[in-house]
Order: structure tokens, then sequence, then C-alpha cells
């Protein structure tokens, strides 16, 4: 075996679907030791070049080298014969079994002909040692956090393979801390000699960790450069194709000081849920973004629920107009005229099997109620009217729902909730696992619709993107509402201070 | 320390040690070799169905054939030995290897053509009840000296009671099962595809031979069930056996066995079936409660379980939640 060979070199990958192409000419050279991340918008093609180097799906042109020798992996399992392991960033490993069975699936440690649990109890832990994991191998996947399950598949994938470690998404679920423990096990392997594949939306991240990136767009290559000397701008070019436009906070200072004179027309007071979210106070004005930032775990995504009435309240009086109501159900907090789109846009708020129009018009036919249907013609005119102001592609309202892109499948939910022409809209990480280009229309999207005098509460994750669109933000750690930041005082900074100063009074 | 995942397990047995205490508080002679043997020997042939069925829903499964697939079997033996005066062995022999072709061909429907086991058993289950009665309606007796000796076997507990070869191959069945479930590859992958049929499929488990494998498994021990239920009746016959298939499924639930798939214990089935036995015995010995209560009991138990599993996902993803929290 010569080392002047790559580790894994692919050449002129193409592969089509239906006629449709998917990856055109694709070329991937990983080298040994390396951190390589793969980059691109959503339907860039990322997943489907990482299913063919995996063995999930076939490819129709090229070639692919695993240390010099043509390979061809028809599936999972021979790809892990030869030495590619993968990671998924959901469909990962099973919960129901003990990280020891997780670890050692399909491959058990056996006695005559049984499976040798001592064993393979010794096994686990020697082998999670190397990563800095002293746990309880026997108990249950689902009872360790999301971090520690992701090391345990690195583990496997590493145990089982040896050579090529690929990542898909590895850090979308994980808090900052996690995402830092993860990173140090992918340094440790690259220097044990691992080519590593990783693909993240994350920027930062790519710089933090990767070597070198390859950068697709719509199926084809746009090139592979060092990170060290490849500015962020220009890699963002790169993946986008034209200049990122920038997203200012023009007109704001002005507005606010309109806001915060006038009488808040949504109020709730002592708000709260036991086990859930302590009691807060919330006003929301007209026009007004109020943002809710914390770690993962810290409320967010309860508050909302709260809000929408999906949780109960057990304290604490909403009003709205000077008039309490009682936000029992959606079905209440829809008549009170809120919206919500939930966080996992796939299982809570899209029908994959609907097309886009039947999509658009569910809330507004929730809120007429089921005996007074919308007729076609409506539901065609409603979804022709947010296609176009949207700009949801392709631009077909009878297309299923399932077919569009993240960041499409958002828009459409977004044009759901804004067909009944809310008051309030709540927005549970409204950019989650979408691309750059879908990113940026929808926060100006978010600044349009307040510009109209629209309620929103959008909940993220991502400091930057709260910090341009938001007038106040609201910081949750540990399930209380701990901060409020108005004006000057929403930065970044500002935010991350007021989680840090609680966790360290905790 | 009992972890969560067996706690549906020690509470079936908590719940069983508590009802049989009761039960001899009334009656002390339920606390009797003679009681706990009868009781064995009595629900033997559910007992082996059920095995198989453990195993069809660890995967996530159903299979509705069963009670079917017990009648065609006992029929066919009938026929085969009473009628036609071939030798019991070989009747046997042709039964297991007929309702295990007819599982694995279940199997392969499920597998291969994306069809719900729901669906595909339910259709095994009109088959094989037809194919009972195309071979014949009436009840055929049946009379061997080698079946008399199998049921004139036994091993004698103190007490008076009879250890019945029927009841040592439920219990053979059992420990077997058992040994499959928690020691075997297969085991762990019947498990895992419980656990999640795609994420099983990712980490390389054979998802296809491993589902034609459980579904062959239960079509066995159906069959075997099948003979172990000629041999308590001394008969095979059509009608017989009807809804089996759900006293199956019952023991498995109440033995602690999620019914989405992924989690539960062969011993687990074992309580079940004893619970089931023991509900039956006591209305034997009160006299004068109608037969059906065992039904209703049946049923209450059915839906304390369902709750109890519902409470105790409610409890660990609570308990996770605060894991996070704590490590912020």
């Amino acid at each position: 075996m010569s080392d002047k060979n790559s580790l894994l070199e692919a050449r002129g990958i193409g592969k089509a679907f239906l006629g449709i192409t998917a990856l055109d000419g694709v070329d991937l050279t990983l080298e040994r030791g390396e951190i390589h991340a793969l980059l691109g918008e959503n339907g860039a093609g990322k997943s489907t070049l990482i299913k063919i180097l995996t063995g999930v799906y076939s490819r129709d042109h090229g070639t692919m080298r695993l240390e010099g020798a043509e390979v061809t992996p028809s599936s999972v399992a021979e790809a892990q014969g030869l030495g590619i392991g993968t990671v998924y960033q959901e469909v990962n490993l099973l919960e129901n079994l003990t990280v020891a069975e997780n670890l050692f699936l399909g491959r058990q440690p056996r006695r005559f002909g049984l499976i040798d649990r001592g064993e393979m109890r010794r096994r686990s832990k020697t082998l999670l040692e190397r990563y800095g994991l002293d746990i309880d191998v026997d108990a249950l996947l689902s009872s360790y956090s999301v971090a520690v399950r992701q090391i345990v598949a690195i583990a496997r994938a590493v145990d089982l393979s040896g050579k090529v470690l690929v990542l898909d998404e590895p850090t979308a679920s994980l808090d900052a801390h996690e995402v830092e423990m993860l990173f140090a096990v992918l340094r440790r392997l690259r220097e044990e000699g691992l080519g590593i594949i990783i693909i993240t939306h994350f920027l930062n991240q790519v710089y933090a960790v990767a070597d070198r990136v390859t950068v697709l767009r719509n199926g084809r290559l746009v090139g592979t450069r060092k990170l060290a000397e490849l500015p962020r701008l220009e890699l963002i070019s790169m993946m986008l194709g034209r200049e990122l436009q920038h997203i200012t906070r023009e007109h704001q200072a002005q507005e606010e000081t309109v806001i915060s004179a006038a009488e808040a027309p949504i109020r709730f007071s002592g708000y709260g849920k036991r086990g859930s979210v302590a009691p807060f106070d919330l006003d929301i004005r007209p026009g007004e973004v109020v943002g809710v930032a914390g770690l993962l775990g810290s409320g967010r995504t309860e508050t909302a629920f709260l809000l929408f009435g999906i949780d109960r309240a057990d304290s604490g009086t909403a009003t709205v107009d000077n008039r309490e109501v009682a936000l029992s159900s959606p079905e209440a907090a829809i008549a009170s005229g809120f919206g919500f789109c939930p966080e996992e846009r796939k299982t809570d708020g899209i029908i994959g099997d609907f097309s886009v129009a039947d999509n658009i018009a569910l809330a507004v036919q929730a809120r007429q109620g089921w005996a007074k249907p919308i007729s076609s013609r409506e539901k065609a005119a409603l979804a022709e009217n947010f296609i176009k102001s949207l700009d949801i592609r392709p631009a077909d309202a009878d297309r299923q729902m399932k077919f569009l892109s993240g960041g499409n499948q958002q828009k459409a939910i977004l044009a759901r909730w804004l067909a009944t022409e809310p008051r309030l809209l709540i927005l549970d990480e409204p950019t989650r696992g979408i691309d750059i280009g879908a990113h940026a229309e929808i926060l100006k999207m978010i600044e349009k619709l307040c510009a109209d005098g629209m309620s929103l509460v959008v909940i993220s994750s991502e400091l930057e993107e709260l910090t341009a669109i938001a007038h106040r933000v609201i910081v949750l750690s540990d399930r209380k509402h701990i901060a409020e930041l108005k004006g000057d005082q929403v930065t970044a900074d500002n935010i991350m201070q007021a989680i840090a100063t609680r966790t360290e009074a905790a | 320390m009992i972890h969560t995942r067996n706690l549906p397990f020690v509470t079936t047995l908590g719940i069983f040690v508590i009802a049989y205490a009761l039960c001899v508080l009334q009656f002390p002679n339920m606390l009797s070799t003679r009681v706990i043997g009868n009781l064995l020997t009595d629900n033997a042939f559910l007992g082996i169905a059920a095995v198989g069925m453990t195993f069809v829903i660890l995967s996530g499964g159903i299979d509705l054939s069963i009670g079917s697939v017990i009648a065609f079997t006992s029929v066919f033996v009938a026929v085969l030995v009473g009628s036609l005066g071939v030798h019991p062995l070989i009747a046997f022999a042709a039964v297991l290897v007929i309702s295990t072709l007819f599982g694995s061909l279940m199997g392969a429907m499920i597998r291969y053509l994306g069809i719900p086991p729901f669906v595909v058993t339910l259709a095994g289950m009109f088959l094989a009840r037809g194919a009972a009665y195309l071979i014949s309606t009436e009840s055929v007796p049946i009379s061997h000296e080698m079946i008399d000796a199998i049921q004139g076997f036994y091993f004698r507990f103190p007490g008076g009671g009879r250890l019945t070869a029927l009841a040592m191959l439920m219990l053979l069945v059992f420990i077997v099962g058992a040994f499959i479930a928690a020691r075997t590859r297969f085991g762990a992958n019947v498990y895992a595809i419980g656990g999640s049929q795609q994420s099983a499929e990712l980490m390389g488990v054979p998802v296809g031979s491993t589902t034609v494998g459980i579904y062959a498994l239960s079509g066995f021990l159906s069959g075997l069930a099948g003979i172990a239920y000629t041999l308590y009746t001394s008969s095979g016959y059509s009608l017989a056996t009807v809804g089996v298939e759900l006293d199956a499924i019952a023991a498995v639930v109440i033995g602690g066995t999620l019914l989405t798939g992924g989690v539960g214990l062969v011993a687990g089935t074992f309580i079940g079936i004893l619970i089931q036995g023991l509900i039956q015995t006591y209305i034997v010995f009160d006299g004068t409660l109608s037969s059906w209560w065992t039904k209703i009991v049946i049923g209450i138990l059915l839906f304390v379980f369902i709750v109890l599993q519902r409470g105790i996902i409610w409890y660990s993803n609570r308990r996770l939640a605060e894991g996070r929290l704590k490590e912020i």
C-alpha cells in the first residue's frame, strides 16, 4: 500500500433520482488525520454524497477509492466492513437498549454460542474510557444526554470501521459545552490518523474544528479549500453563490420609544406551570419582536407551549385587550388571535402528504370551524397569494409538502399562520436546519411582519439572530425568566452574561 | 437497584405474588402443588404460543394467526393419527414444518412487500382457520399408544401435584425462549428492530432475515402449541381456540412487554400466563362466579398495565429532563 494514496478519494460522483440530477461530477478527497467539513445549502447534495460514500445509495457515475483500491459499497454493513463508519444526526442508536448493547449490536462477544454479557460490559468500559466517558454501560441509552449518545455512536462507528468517520449534523441538538466535548473527541481521533467528514450548518464550528472544507451547490462541486486560508465571507459566498445580504437593525431605535409608550394589549402576569416554567410576567405590544434566549432545556419551548395553550398554566392570568382569557388549549389560543410555529417542523408542523395549499389552509380552516369548509377556489387563492409573497419554491400549490426543502416548508408553515391574520405569532427556532439564503429571507419576513403591527415571540438558540431582530429579549435559565434586555442592551454578550451570572449563582 | 426497564416485570411479579397470597388467605387449599401442577398443564398450550407472541411483540409486530394455526395443527394431527393411522412423531414433524413455513411466509410478506403485520397475520388467521375447516368440521378423537404414554407421563410433586409432560414442555419452551431473547444475536436483533427498525438497519442488523425468523419462530411455536392442545384434549377440532391469540397478547402485555416493541422479558410473559391461570383457578374455587370474570379481570389488568407503561415513559422522560438541567 502506497502512502501517496489519499485515504478516501471520490471522483466524478453522479447520481440522479427519477431523472432529476442530485449530484453531478462531484470530487472529494479525504486525507488521513484530517477533519473535512462538507458544506452547502439545503438541497446542495451533501446528504446524497454522504449516502453514496457510506453505501446507502449506489452511484450512477464516478469512482471511489479507499487507500488506493477501488471500492463500491452496496450496503451500510459493507461500508463498515471496508472501514467507513457513519453517525447520523437523528436516526442514531437504539434508546431501548443499554449502552453496551448498542456498542456491540451485531458483533457481541460470545461464549459457547451465547452472548457473553460480562465480556461485553468490560469491553464497553474500556472502549468508552478512551473517549473520557466513565458511565454505567448497563444503563439504557435513553437515560443519557444527547451528547453522551453521540459519543457512544462515534465510539461504535470508529471501533467498527476505523478508517473513515462520517458525521451528519452531529451538533444540531447539542449545547455549547457538549459541542466542545464532541470536538475534543474528534481532535483526538484525528491525531490517531482517522479521516473525518463532518456536515454542519454552523460556520463557527467549521472553523473551530475542520482543516479543509468542500462546498457543494445545486449538486455540483464549488471547491475544496484549506480553512486557514479562507476568509469567512468568501466561504459564505462560495455556499450562496452571491454576496450575503447583511441584516441590520435599521430604524429600530426610533420605533422602540413609540412601542414602549403604548399600552400592551397582550399581558401575561404570574404565568407559569409547576415543573415546566416558573411564573413570569410578559407584556407584548403590537409591532414588537420579543426574543426568548436560553440554553437547551432552560424552558424556552416550555414557555411557548404555555403561551399557546399546549400546556395549561397552573398559576397567573393571561389578558388580551383587558379581558382575561383562559388559554386552555391551542384552539382557545387561536381564538384569541395567537399562532405558533413549532420547533420540530417535520413531526409537529407539516403534514407531508398534503399539498402546499392544504397545509397553508389548515389553520384558517381550524379557525372557521370544521363545519364551514373552505372552497377549493379560496384555498387556491390563499396559496397563490402566499407562495408569491413569501417566495415559496417551487411555486406549485399542489405539490406535496414533503418534497419541499426545509426552508420552503418553514415558509409554508409561516403562511399557514399568517393566513389567519394573527395578532401574536410565536416562532420556535424558525431558522433551524435552514440554509443561509432562506435564513435571511425568514428574518426579513419577521421584520416586515412586525412593521405591519403584528407581535412576535421568537425563540432561538442563535444569539446573533435574536439580537438582529428582537426589540426585547427574555433570557431563561433553569426554567426561570431571569432577565429582560431592552434596546441597546440587546447584545449577544449581555445575553450570555445573564445566563452565566445566573449559572454561577445557582 | 431496579432499572426502569425492568419495572413492569417487577410490578407484574409483585401483583402475582400479592394476588396469590390473597387467594390463599381465602382458600388455603390453593397453596398446593396440585393446584400449581394443574395450572401449568391447563395453560401449557397458551404459554407455548405466548412465547412466540413475545418475540413478535418485542419486534414491534403482532401475530393474529396463532389461534387458527393451533386449531389447524390439532385437526391436522388428529386426522393424520386418528383417521389415517400415521405415526404421531411423523405427524408432529409434518405440522411443525408446515406451521414454521407458514410463519416464514407471513414474515417474508411483512418484510419484503411492506404490508403491516396486522394485515398479513389477519389474512393468515382466516387462511389457517379455513384450512382447518377444510380438513374436518367434526371433532376428531385421537388415540395412539404413544400419545397415551405422553399423556400418562408425569413427575409427582410432594403433596400430590403432577408435573405433566405438557407442563414440562411449556417450561422448556419458556427457558429456551428466555435464552434466545437474552443471550443470542437473534434475540438482540429482535430488541433492536423493536426499538427502531430504521436505526437497526443503519447499524447493520439483518432486518430481513430476522423478521422472517421472528414469524417463523411464532409459527413453529403455534404449531407446537397445537400439538400440546391436541395432547391436552385428545382430539382435534377446527372450531377450537378461537381468540387464543388475544389471550396470548394479553399475557405478553401483562408480563410487561411494551406493545410498541423493544422492551420486555420472556419471563414476564410466564408471569402473565400464571396470572391468567390464577384468576381461572380462583373462579373454580369460588364456585359462584361466572367464568367471564376471567375476561373482566384480564381487561382491568390490561388497562392498569397500559397506564403503568405510559407512566414509566413519562417518568423516565422527566428524569432525563432533570438530568439535563443539572448538567447546565
